[in-house]
């Protein structure tokens, strides 16, 4: 269990929000050029880090708003938030 | 076997003040080269050593494990065995792994505790019923014994149970599988660390491998905190670190990783002589020998390699054990721990050999892979030695993920994952 800095609403409990999985994951620009093993890579393969993940969050008992978190998956601790859109932090 | 348990050899040990009992499993240094080495000293991992030194005749092999025997998921787990999955290829791997549960013991040489107390799933909604009932006689067809009971039925077979109408989610139902139960799950471990180690497998603990080594398409070796092994075959069988292992060998696989959270309460005499799980409300419970009530919740919504979980789900699966059964209202509990699970995105197993030769992975078990201990060592042993899988685990190839046939027991698992 864990605090998240909602962009927008400040400090919350984790359980307000729901996890969105990897970030930075872009959907293909097209479709139906896409092979099969193009498409099992961006459906289902995930980088499944130990470590600093960039990931989405969204704050659904809040602002229902979506932004990015990255985080350390061995100790949970929060490195950055950012919004959507923006470039993810470089350090 | 050269040291068998008896009752002859508990007498005789008795004279010694069972102070010269045969170490169960040697702690060997690893060899400079093995003909396999398996990644991972969990059940699931010693099971495939096992397997393969007695059913392959492979007895030049090593599981290398990183902290100790058992230590992972083995230990953390409710123990629950059960078969009643509803699609074919899952009810085909998980009751061959039942049928060796059946005769483990004897087999092994080794008690673990198998205890066919029947496992019961409840329905708490119309949804619910149907699935269960589709769930029933879908695991007939395939030769598991399943029974869909109505709420009397459910009553009369764990009276603990509120099955009063008035309740937030009350219950309509259940299946119950009677050759379904529970087993010890340390001794799980340790029988088959046991038996492989006595057929001249080398089990070296407190060995994390750094990194695998490859020449171009095929495996060379691995490098560990005790040094570099060589070896052709790579067995990975690291539950919620598979993915770190894969990314050593440039894999992706399709698997997240997320603390699975039990719980036990303070040790009270028998009061429930079975387990109950329930999918809608997310609570499954059982009482241990030790008396103690074992309780699974859920998994967090976020990858997390921390071992720990959210406060919140423990909160969740007791307010719910709470209205289904008022008797614990006043049960204190003892300890909480959590597990990382790897979960597929169709909630299945992989047991398969993968693009780099020589390299096989047995993960993806999610928040069920006890159950399924024995049958996925010998089909996991079966893949490695003859390069090939078995029939019983063929689907559970990770080309599923490209060729779209998944096996989605998602829900169907008669659990929410």
């Amino acid at each position: 269990m864990f605090v998240i800095n909602c962009p927008y609403c400040g400090e919350r409990e984790q359980s307000e929000f729901k996890a969105g999985g990897e970030a930075h994951i872009v959907r293909p620009k097209q479709p139906t050029e896409l092979s099969d093993d193009q498409w099992a890579e961006y459906l289902f393969m995930r980088k499944n880090i130990k470590g600093i993940q960039f990931e989405r969050w969204v704050h659904t008992h809040g602002c229902r708003k979506w932004f990015n978190v990255v985080r350390d998956t061995s100790n949970d601790l929060i490195k950055a938030v950012y919004k959507m859109g923006e470039k993810p932090p470089t350090k | 076997m050269k040291n068998k348990y008896s009752l002859f050899s508990l007498v005789k040990n008795a004279f010694s003040y069972h102070e010269n009992w045969e170490k169960a499993w040697k702690d060997p240094e690893p060899k400079k080269e093995y003909e396999a080495i398996i990644i991972g000293g969990g059940g699931h991992g010693l099971a495939t050593a096992y397997y393969l030194a007695k059913k392959h005749n492979m007895k030049n092999i090593a599981v290398v494990e990183k902290g100790w025997i058992g230590g992972g998921n083995t230990g953390r787990n409710t123990t629950i065995i059960r078969s009643n999955y509803l699609w074919d290829a899952s009810a085909g791997l998980y009751d061959h792994a039942l049928k060796i549960w059946e005769g483990l013991s004897q087999e092994l040489n080794y008690n673990v505790m198998f205890s066919q107390r029947g496992v019961m799933n409840l329905a708490h909604n119309l949804q619910d019923v149907r699935d269960l009932k589709r769930r029933t006689h879908a695991n007939r067809l395939n030769g598991i014994d399943a029974v869909y009971l109505n709420t009397n039925e459910v009553k009369k077979f764990c009276p603990i149970i509120n099955t009063s109408p008035d309740i937030r989610y009350p219950v309509l139902g259940g299946t119950l599988q009677r050759r379904a139960g529970t087993a010890r799950h340390d001794a799980v471990a340790w029988g088959y660390a046991r038996g492989a180690d006595e057929m001249g497998v080398d089990i070296i603990q407190n060995c994390e491998v750094k990194g695998i080594k490859r020449n171009g398409d095929s495996v060379e070796g691995i490098e560990t905190t005790k040094g570099f092994i060589k070896t052709k075959k790579i067995g990975v069988v690291a539950a919620g670190h598979s993915s770190v292992v894969a990314n050593m060998a440039g894999l992706r696989l399709p698997l997240e990783s997320k603390p699975l959270q039990a719980l036990v309460s303070e040790p009270v005499k028998p009061i429930i002589d079975t387990v109950v799980m329930s999918n809608a409300v997310h609570a499954y419970v059982s009482q241990s020998d030790k008396g103690e009530l074992v309780i699974g919740a859920g998994t967090d919504d976020y990858v997390s390699y921390s071992q720990k979980g959210s406060h919140d789900i423990v909160e969740g699966t007791l307010n719910a054990i709470l209205e289904l059964y008022p008797i614990f209202s006043r049960m204190r509990m003892l300890r909480q721990w959590g597990g990382i699970v790897d979960i597929c995105p169709d909630a299945s197993p992989i047991i398969s050999k993968t693009s780099i030769k020589g390299l096989y992975f047995n993960c993806g078990w999610g928040t069920g892979g006890f159950k399924a201990t024995p049958g996925s060592g010998d089909l996991f042993a079966h893949t490695i030695a003859n390069d090939e899988p078995h029939k019983l685990n063929a689907a559970f190839n990770i080309n599923r993920f490209t060729s779209g046939d998944l096996v989605d027991e998602h829900g169907a698992a008669a659990v929410a994952h």
